[in-house]
């Protein structure tokens, strides 16, 4: 079995990742897209550390999966604290910053 | 190719998995609700920890179900039910053929990917992990040696990092509260100067021959009590009607005008079908 399918399926999966952050508008939609191209990457570094044949590959991983873990805390308690003045989870409704 | 060809079984799985998690992905793209996204999600992370596990990764295969299935997605459903599920998208496009270009950019963006590092992997030799995992003994040893040792101080500021973040996210959800607290005096006193009906609603009443829901109770002057039906059905109209005999025996019978007894009962063909009616 070739890693190049490994790679593959996470350039799948990170695509389709990217066209539900281009395409989607619900905040948290996005952000679970986000996760998806996170995952993606994840899979490449496996697949790439089993390839080279040491596990650093892993680590990086390991630390990805940690730095997602925290940005998905940030990122949803700033959904909650838009959905309290907006009373929306659109992303287009925060645009004030546009003027 | 044999069933015991470790190659063909990992092709099997790597099939399998690969199939679910981009449905996964393109169900997370088409559903219109939220909870489906998410749902879709979790099977898409359920099986890329299958594939970490056929890459030699059981750590971290373990480790993204615990984290990804078990915690992200679940703070994902439990933002979802705060934010409220019925949070649909809006299919207006704001900006116009944003999603088709978006798509375009997207896809072209994944075949540059693929194309270049397909190339860029071909004829590469696979080392494989064999030896990487049994060094010490295992792959979580291999990766705790690792950790601890070359990367401990990223693992240190990652470390960092997790305690800012839930700090972070503490400071975000605060909702600073600008009047004081409301005691339970003065919620008790609004509650009855408000105008609005303190006590529980009328139940239909002694005149009532049901106890559905739309069954209003009437007020002593015979009239109907607007309050003691729900709304809705007030709207609709969808009152059941009031028996106006009926209300009018049982007044009678109840001020004395009338008596119970058989021998006011007009000829009944079956009387045990209804005892204790009165007539």
């Amino acid at each position: 079995m070739s890693v190049d399918n490994y790679i593959i399926l996470a350039c799948v999966l990170f695509t389709l990742g990217a066209i539900g952050v281009l395409v989607r508008r619900n905040a948290i939609v996005v952000f679970m897209s986000v996760e998806l191209m996170l995952n993606a990457t994840n899979l490449a570094f496996v697949a790439f550390a089993r390839m080279n044949g040491n596990l650093d590959g892993q680590v990086i991983a390991f630390f990805v999966m940690v730095v997602a873990a925290a940005e998905v805390v940030v990122g949803l308690a700033i959904i909650v604290t838009v959905y309290r003045s907006r009373r929306s989870a659109s992303i287009d409704e925060p645009n004030l910053l546009k003027y | 190719m044999t069933s015991t060809d470790p190659s063909a079984a990992e092709a099997v799985v790597f099939w399998v998995c690969a199939f679910l998690s981009v449905v996964g992905g393109i169900g997370l793209i088409l559903s219109r609700r939220a909870v489906h996204s998410a749902l879709w999600v979790a099977l898409t992370m359920i099986s890329l920890a299958v594939l970490y596990i056929a890459n030699a990764a059981p750590f971290l295969g373990m480790v993204q179900i615990i984290v990804y299935t078990g915690a992200v997605m679940m703070l994902f459903l439990f933002v979802l039910m705060v934010v409220g599920v019925d949070s649909s998208d809006s299919l207006v496009e704001t900006l116009r053929g944003q999603r088709v270009a978006g798509i375009l950019l997207a896809v072209g963006f994944g075949l540059l990917l693929a194309i270049g590092l397909g190339s860029a992997l071909n004829g590469v030799p696979v080392v494989g992990l064999d030896g990487a995992n049994g060094e010490y003994g295992g792959n979580v040893e291999g990766l705790a040696r690792l950790l601890f040792s070359e990367y401990v101080l990223a693992f240190e500021i990652v470390a960092g990092l997790l305690v800012v973040a839930a700090l972070g996210a503490l400071v975000l959800a605060h909702r600073e509260r600008w009047q004081p607290r409301r005691t339970q005096r003065e919620i008790s006193q609004e509650r009855t100067r408000g105008g609005i009906h303190p006590a529980p609603l009328p139940p239909p009443g002694v005149y009532a021959r049901h106890n559905a829901v739309d069954t209003p109770a009437l007020l002593p002057d015979g009239s109907v009590a607007d309050i003691s039906v729900p709304g809705p059905l007030r709207a609709r109209g969808d009152l059941r009607p009031v028996d106006t005999a009926a209300v009018a025996e049982t007044a009678a019978l109840t001020s004395g005008e009338a008596t119970y007894g058989p021998a006011k009962r007009p000829v009944a063909d079956d009387p045990g079908t209804s005892p204790g009616e009165p007539s």
